[in-house]
C-alpha cells in the first residue's frame, strides 16, 4: 500500500494523522456546512449580518417550510423527478440493447459504432443547442418533461453503451456459446443468459444517470422556461434571483435540491463509484 | 413454418445486433449525430430563430475574427484548461492523503467526494456567497488578517479565478476518487520491491506508483479537459458573464449570442459552437486513436 500504512509509522505521526484527518475534511466542506447552518438561521440574523456567529434561533422547521410554501419548490421538484425517472428507464432499456450487440457480436461496423457512441460524449452541449431546441420545438414537447427526457435519453445512451459494452464485453463469452449449442435463440440468450449477469452494470449506471440527469442545468435553461415544467436547477436560479436578501430560504431552497442525489449517493456508493471510475483500473 | 420465420431462423446471427441496435442509434443520430451537421449549416446563416434565413457563407466567422468579446472568451477558455487542469494533481493529493485504513476513512472518503454528486447550480451559490464583499466567508476571514474586502465576482481581475476556484472543489472530489480507486489496484510486491531498493517518498511515487496510475491519469485528464471546455453551469449562475463580460468562456457566449434578450442569433451562436466543437475535437481525436489501439490490439 502506498504511502505506508499509518500503523506502521510512529505513534507521533499517527496522532497528528488522526488530527488532520477532521480537520481536513471540515475545512474541505466549510462552504458546504456554511450553507446548511444558514438554512436553520433566522431572517433576523440574516438582516443583522450574524451570517457566521452562533444562530439566535434555529429556524429549520419554520425556514423549509417557508421555502415550499412560499415558492414552487415542490413543483420543481416534482418536475426533476419527471424527468429523471423516465430518462434512467429509457436509457437502461436503449443502452443493454446496444451494448448487448456491440459487446457479442462480431461484425464490420462493430467498431465505428462504438466509436461514434464513445465520441458523442465528449462533444460540447452548445452545438447541439440550436437544432435540438428546434427539433423538440417542431416535435411540439418544446417546455415539456419530454423535450428534455428524449434529449438525455439519446445523448446518455453514448456513455452507456461504452459503459455496457465494456461490461458484456468481460463476461464469459463461453456462455453464450454453450447457451448457442443448446438452440437457444438470440433474443432469449439476450434476456436470460446475458441481462441477469449484467444487474451491477445497470445499477451502477442508474445511479450514475440519475445523478447527472438531476444536476442537469443547461439543457433544463435551453429545454425549458415555465415553473410549471422547470427542473429544480433552472428553478433554484430563478429563485435566487427573487430572493436577494433571503439567504436563509437560498441556503435552505439549496439543501432540498441537492438531496436526492445526495442520498442516491450514500444508498448506492459502491455501484455510484464503479460506474465512475471505470477504465480508471487495468 | 413461413418463409419470414425460415428467414430469421437462417440468418438470425446476422439480424440480431441491428435489431438491437436499432432503437438507441437511431435516438443518438436524430438528437446527437444530425444536430452537429446542422449547426454547422446554420452558422452559414444569418437567422433570428423564427423568420427566413439569408445564406451569407463564412460572413458569422468573418465577423468573429473582428469580436473582442470572442477572444475574451477565447482567452478565459484558455485559462480555465490550464488552471482546472489543477484538480488533477490535487486530487492525487487528497487521494494519498485519504488512502488509509484506519477507522471510518469510509466515511471521510465519500464525504470528501461529496462536492461532485451536487449540482453546479447549488455549487455556484455557495461560492458566489462565499466571495461577498460584505458578509462572505473568505472576506470575514480577510479581514481577521486586515486586509481589505475584495469583491472576487465583481472584480474583472480576479472574476474568472473566482469562478474557477468554484470548479477546481468537485472536479478535484472527481479526480480524487479516480485517483484512490487507482491506488488500490496497485500492485503490493513492487512497491515491496521499491521499498527494499531504498524508494521512499517522492521517489517512490514518481518511480513505482504513478506509472502503475497512468490509466487513472488518462481519464482524469479526459474528464478535467471535457469539463474545463464544457464550463458554463457556474459562469451563468455566479455572474452571467459579467463584470462587463469579463467572465465569459465560448459556451456561454455562444448561449449569449442565441438566447439574449437583444434578439437570438442563432447563426452567429452555431458559428462560435463549431468553433468550441473544432478545438474539442483536438482531444476527443487523441483519445479516440488511444482507444483505438487499444481495441484493434487484440484483433
Amino acid at each position: 500500500m502506498f504511502p505506508t500504512p499509518i500503523e506502521r509509522t510512529s505513534p507521533g505521526v499517527r496522532i497528528v494523522y488522526k488530527i488532520a484527518l477532521p480537520i481536513a475534511l471540515i475545512l474541505w466542506l466549510l462552504p458546504l456546512i456554511a450553507v446548511a447552518v444558514t438554512s436553520i438561521r433566522s431572517a433576523g440574523d440574516i438582516t443583522a449580518g450574524n451570517y457566521w456567529g452562533w444562530p439566535t434561533s434555529f429556524n429549520l422547521l419554520e425556514n423549509y417550510t417557508a421555502v415550499f410554501t412560499k415558492s414552487p419548490i415542490g413543483q420543481y421538484i416534482l418536475n426533476s423527478f419527471k424527468v429523471t425517472i423516465p430518462t434512467v428507464i429509457f436509457t437502461l432499456v436503449l443502452s443493454c440493447m446496444t451494448g448487448f450487440a456491440l459487446g457479442i457480436y462480431r461484425f464490420r461496423s462493430n467498431l465505428i459504432i462504438f466509436f461514434i457512441f464513445v465520441a458523442g460524449n465528449f462533444i460540447p452541449f452548445q452545438i447541439l443547442m440550436v437544432p435540438v431546441r428546434d427539433l423538440s420545438i417542431n416535435l411540439g414537447v418544446y417546455n415539456t418533461s419530454w423535450a428534455l427526457i428524449l434529449f438525455h435519453t439519446a445523448f446518455q445512451t453514448g456513455f452507456c453503451t461504452l459503459f455496457m459494452r465494456n461490461f458484456i464485453r468481460a463476461l464469459p463469452y463461453e456462455l453464450i456459446e454453450a447457451a448457442r449449442v443448446e438452440g437457444v435463440s438470440e433474443i432469449r440468450i439476450f434476456w436470460y443468459v446475458v441481462l441477469p449477469l449484467m444487474r451491477p452494470a445497470i445499477a451502477a449506471l442508474a445511479v450514475l444517470i440519475f445523478t447527472f440527469i438531476w444536476n442537469d442545468y443547461f439543457w433544463a435553461t435551453v429545454l425549458t422556461q415555465s415553473a410549471e415544467t422547470q427542473p429544480v436547477t433552472a428553478g433554484l436560479y430563478s429563485l435566487n434571483g427573487q430572493w436577494v436578501a433571503a439567504w436563509h430560504l437560498v441556503s435552505a431552497g439549496s439543501i432540498i435540491a441537492a438531496l436526492p442525489p445526495v442520498l442516491m449517493f450514500f444508498l448506492m456508493q459502491k455501484h455510484f463509484i464503479a460506474g465512475l471510475t471505470l477504465g480508471a483500473v487495468k | 413454418m413461413s418463409s419470414l420465420a425460415a428467414y430469421w431462423k437462417a440468418n438470425q446471427l446476422r439480424l440480431t445486433p441491428w435489431l438491437f441496435l436499432a432503437p438507441g442509434m437511431f435516438m443518438f443520430a436524430v438528437y446527437v449525430i444530425i444536430p452537429i451537421f446542422q449547426s454547422f449549416s446554420i452558422s452559414l446563416y444569418d437567422w433570428d430563430g423564427l423568420g427566413a434565413r439569408t445564406f451569407i457563407g463564412f460572413d458569422n466567422y468573418v465577423e468573429l475574427t473582428d469580436d473582442e468579446a470572442f477572444y475574451t472568451s477565447l482567452k478565459n477558455n484558455v485559462i480555465w484548461l490550464l488552471l482546472y487542469l489543477l484538480a488533477i494533481p490535487a486530487g492525487l493529493f487528497v487521494a494519498l492523503f485519504l488512502n488509509q485504513t484506519v477507522t471510518g476513512i469510509r466515511l471521510y472518503k465519500s464525504l470528501f467526494f461529496f462536492p461532485f454528486v451536487i449540482s453546479q447550480v447549488v455549487v455556484g451559490l455557495v461560492f458566489a456567497w462565499f466571495y461577498d464583499p460584505s458578509y462572505g466567508l473568505m472576506n470575514v476571514v480577510l479581514g481577521l488578517f486586515g486586509v481589505e474586502p475584495i469583491a472576487v465576482l465583481a472584480d474583472e481581475r480576479f472574476v474568472t479565478y473566482g469562478i474557477i476556484a468554484a470548479g477546481l472543489w468537485p472536479q478535484t472530489a472527481y479526480c480524487m476518487i479516480l485517483y484512490l480507486t487507482g491506488l488500490n489496484a496497485v500492485d503490493p510486491e513492487q512497491i515491496e520491491a521499491g521499498r527494499l531498493d531504498n524508494a521512499k517518498g517522492w521517489r517512490m511515487l514518481w518511480y513505482v506508483i504513478l506509472p502503475q496510475l497512468k490509466p487513472a491519469t488518462f481519464i482524469a485528464i479526459v474528464v478535467t479537459v471535457i469539463g474545463a471546455l464544457r464550463s458554463f453551469d457556474l459562469i451563468s449562475i455566479m455572474t452571467d458573464g459579467g463584470p462587463y463580460g469579463t467572465s465569459r468562456v465560448l459556451a456561454f457566449y455562444m448561449y449569449e449570442q442565441a438566447f439574449s434578450e437583444y434578439g437570438f442569433r442563432m447563426g452567429y451562436g452555431a458559428a462560435i459552437a463549431v468553433v468550441l466543437f473544432l478545438i474539442m475535437m483536438i482531444y476527443i481525436a487523441y483519445f479516440l486513436r488511444r482507444m483505438w489501439r487499444e481495441e484493434t490490439e487484440g484483433l
